[in-house]
């Protein structure tokens, strides 16, 4: 594999690895609070419909995105109302909102476009354009470190960048300020905070949100950043690579970005056959590759990378008690 | 501060929950600067009080006055804000926090941590040196032991700046060399012009430390004396409404044959750590072992492993019989066929099915007795009349085997168990904190059971975190420590300082031995357990 092929897989890896990133961090939030999200298929799946149809509709894929971030704060707020404020079984609640995001998804993107449950094509403004960083070309020539910056640093789109960002910013908002000391807090024993007297509910609902927000950003990546268009059922249980990724990461955002990184490099040799022959000297099956992040997340579930423990009030409503 | 405005006045305080009334009509005075005792048994409305009073709880009437000022407390933070701090007896921190992140914790400068944690970690320091509340900020509350997390508790509500301090039933956990620190902790908080309310059911404790003590029983308050005008039969009575003995009336013991002998018994659990380390004990007839220690030092996996749903090396010989640890024979049924009978540690989780009605639970473990079955069916008719006789005899109430269990109070509840157990007429009783969350008329019942059953000639393993029943039921006490047997003592050549030094792994009990040194031996213990896990 020479140079320029292995900067493309790792390109490549970059662009798979965003939505699960941004998945991932909106889990983290969530369960750090104690709500258990299994619901981050179906909250990027509706932002993926949502921000295709209405960038498609209005030509502007920041305005389509904003309803994207609307549809998943949306399932967020009933995954709230359910688990928190009628505290609901979280399994239940999430998986109902991934079969309702699979289902209402497809009707009306084909009663509103008819084309089989798809979106239009989108192109031109209705996508997220990749954006090169400064000096691209005078650097370009620089031998390593030109290609470098060149082909794997610059000319991703907006979205990418905001998923790497968002690492460091969710490490601070978690350990640095007094929002994530209290939202770790509420995930671990929130009998301490509500009689600490702070609101157990109100902070859930913040998690909830925040999650619903960064879901909302995965899924619009799918369909105007990493694809051109809505499809149906197009997460293809990224969400669900995500949790395992949360596992694998010790609900820990530096962690998170290995995690998926690990993922999206796994996504991104499927991808090329002929790479993997050529540096393995032989052929394997492209099911085998494309079955591999799959694997990877029942390895990882079954509890073969150690012992993860997740937040001790993880799953379970408040109910007060003396 | 004027001596005459009460810190503390409660005005026609009720409060029902459906048709509980948990508080009727409650009224009280709590002078600034005291230490007011609050007793009462399991359900008299203590903890449900001092809910209303912490904001947990809305009370349906009644008022309430903090230094004098009418005052409306409706959630933690008003609380917070009127000056009151709370103690739980289950303690409200993080696990996996330090001690500062707990301490800090809703009580924030700014929206930054950073310069919180400063400020906290400063005023700790000054707390600390105050009040005899030493502690490392930086360690993890899992990794520090229950006195030391208490403290941290205390250290959370001074930091809010409370001046009013609520603690309920702070000693449950503690050793009582740790005890006897809070004690100290609580008097010189008082000395710096604090009020605290004690909550407790041990007379012993609002003896010894409170100014004034009020008694509640079913809701309402029936006095309030000052404590020294008073005596622990008087207040025992107050609680109960009739006169108690305090004191466990038996006769020496007279024991026969060896029942149970337990050789060199190891014990290694799911993590890897070593819970028995070579337990070595023997009961005979008509004798009562006391088995005293701080809970979590093995004696549960003692009880577990005899009882039969815990696996583990060494020898267990029953009337000179050996027993299978470790085969398809170590079950708990084969040991209750053998003559072992066990009233388990947690009655809610182990000893009952909560759901599952009165007469039910009778039966458990001995469902498969042919009284108990026609055929293959079990024979309900029989099993209830059976219920309804030993609810009887053991004056469970309401005696009525059709309710489920989870609708009994705590002692009817442990009369249940109890009864199960003791009548089917075993060689040997394996009882675990008999009267834990008991209520003081029925911990006389059932330590009157429990004597009359080694009267009978049987043998009984008693094990107790309160060294009161220790001493007072036992006729041979043994004292474990992580995971072994720190010694043996007759109750008539002991007492609690000493107990209470073999509890803390101290074993030559003679010499004086400082807190600190305590401590460091407690420490030692709990590092070496962490490593291993």
């Amino acid at each position: 594999m020479d140079f320029l092929t292995l900067l493309q897989v790792l390109d490549t890896t970059i662009r798979l690895a965003t939505p699960l990133l941004l998945a991932c961090l909106a889990g983290l939030f969530s369960e750090r609070a104690g709500i258990f999200d299994i619901g981050l298929e179906g909250k990027m799946l509706a932002s993926a419909f949502l921000t295709a149809a209405v960038a498609a509709v209005t030509g502007s894929v920041l305005i389509g995105t904003l309803a994207g971030i609307g549809a998943a704060l949306m399932l967020s707020g009933i995954h709230g109302l359910a688990s928190i404020t009628f505290r609901g079984n979280q399994l239940i609640s999430g998986v109902a909102i991934n079969f309702l995001a699979a289902g209402i998804t497809v009707v009306i993107a084909q009663s509103w476009f008819g084309q089989g449950g798809r979106t239009p094509q989108l192109s031109g403004n209705a996508r997220f354009e990749s954006i090169d960083l400064p000096f691209v070309s005078e650097i370009r020539d620089i031998p390593v470190l030109g290609p470098i910056y060149a082909e794997l640093i610059s000319g991703h789109t907006l979205l990418v960048y905001v998923g790497l960002l968002m690492v460091p910013l969710t490490w601070w908002v978690l350990f640095r300020t007094r929002f994530g000391l209290r939202l770790r807090a509420v995930g671990e024993n929130p009998a301490a905070v509500d009689t600490a007297g702070i609101s157990v509910v109100g902070l859930r609902f913040a998690a909830v949100a925040i999650c619903g927000l960064l879901t909302g950003l995965a899924g619009a990546y799918l369909s105007t950043g990493l694809q051109a268009g809505f499809v149906k059922d197009m997460t293809a249980g990224r969400g669900y690579i995500a949790l395992a990724a949360l596992i694998f990461a010790k609900w820990r955002p530096w962690y998170a970005l290995g995690a998926c990184l690990l993922f999206g490099f796994l996504q991104a040799i499927a991808l090329r056959p002929d790479v993997i022959e050529g540096t393995l000297g032989f052929e394997v099956g492209v099911q085998l590759l494309d079955a591999l992040p799959y694997i990877l997340t029942v390895v990882i579930l079954a509890g073969f990378v150690g012992r993860a423990i997740p937040p001790r009030a993880g799953g379970e409503p408040y109910v007060k008690e003396r | 501060m004027t001596d005459h405005t009460p810190a503390i006045e409660l005005k026609g305080i009720s409060k029902a929950f459906g048709p509980v009334q948990a508080n009727k009509d409650i009224s009280i005075r709590v002078m600034p600067g005291t230490i007011h005792g609050i007793i009462g048994e399991n359900g008299a409305g203590k903890s449900t009080l001092m809910s209303i009073l912490y904001g947990f709880y809305k009370a349906d009437a009644g008022e309430i006055f903090i230094n004098g000022r009418l005052t409306q407390i409706p959630d933690s933070q008003a609380a917070i804000r009127a000056g009151i701090g709370m103690v739980f007896q289950h303690f409200k921190l993080v696990q996996n926090f330090t001690v500062l992140e707990n301490v800090v914790l809703g009580a924030e400068e700014g929206a930054m941590l950073r310069p919180s944690l400063a400020k906290a970690r400063r005023q700790l320091k000054q707390l600390a040196a105050e009040y005899e509340l030493n502690i490392d900020p930086d360690a993890r509350i899992e990794d520090i032991g229950v006195g030391m997390q208490q403290r941290v508790e205390i250290l959370k509500a001074l930091y809010r700046q409370a001046d009013i301090l609520i603690l309920d039933e702070p000693t449950g956990v503690l050793t009582p060399a740790e005890a006897d620190h809070l004690f100290r902790i609580l008097k010189g908080l008082r000395d710096q012009g604090k009020t605290i309310i004690l909550i407790t059911h041990k007379l012993r404790e609002i003896m010894e430390i409170t100014d004034t003590v009020s008694v509640m029983r079913r809701g309402e308050m029936t006095a309030t004396v000052q404590t020294a005008e008073t005596s622990p039969p008087e207040l025992a009575e107050l609680m109960v409404g009739r006169k108690v003995l305090l004191q466990v009336e038996k006769a020496p013991a007279t024991p026969g044959k060896t029942i149970l002998e337990v050789e060199n018994l190891r014990v290694i659990d799911s993590k890897g750590v070593e819970r028995l380390r070579g337990i070595g004990i023997e009961i005979r007839a008509g004798e009562i072992l006391g088995l005293a220690g701080v809970a979590g030092n093995g004696q549960s996996e003692l009880l577990e492993v005899l009882g039969g749903y815990r696996k583990a090396k060494g020898k267990v010989r029953l009337n000179g019989e050996e027993i299978d640890l470790t085969g398809s024979k170590s079950d708990a049924r084969t040991r209750r066929a053998r003559g072992i009978a066990h009233v388990p540690e947690d009655r809610h989780h182990e000893g009952l099915i909560l759901d599952f009605t009165a007469w039910e639970n009778v039966a458990f473990g001995y469902h498969d007795k042919p009284e108990f079955n026609k055929g293959v069916f079990m024979d309900n008719a029989a099993i209830k009349a059976d219920a309804a006789a030993k609810m009887e005899r053991f004056d469970v109430r309401p005696p009525n085997p059709n309710l489920a269990a989870k609708n009994f109070s705590g002692g009817n509840q442990q009369k249940i168990v109890v009864a199960r157990e003791i009548e089917r007429n075993p060689d040997l009783l394996l009882i675990g904190q008999p009267t834990r969350g008991v209520d003081i008329g029925a911990i006389e019942f059932i330590h009157e059971q429990i004597v009359a059953l080694r009267d009978m000639g049987k043998a009984v393993l008693l094990v107790s975190v309160e060294l009161d029943e220790i001493l007072s039921l036992s006729d041979r006490i043994a004292v474990m420590f992580d995971g072994q047997i720190m010694g043996e003592r007759l109750p008539s050549e002991t007492d609690e300082r000493e107990l209470g030094l073999l509890m803390a792994g101290i074993t030559d009990t003679d010499k004086p031995h400082s807190e600190a040194e305590i401590e460091a031996n407690l420490a030692k213990k709990r590092a070496s357990a962490a490593k291993e896990a």
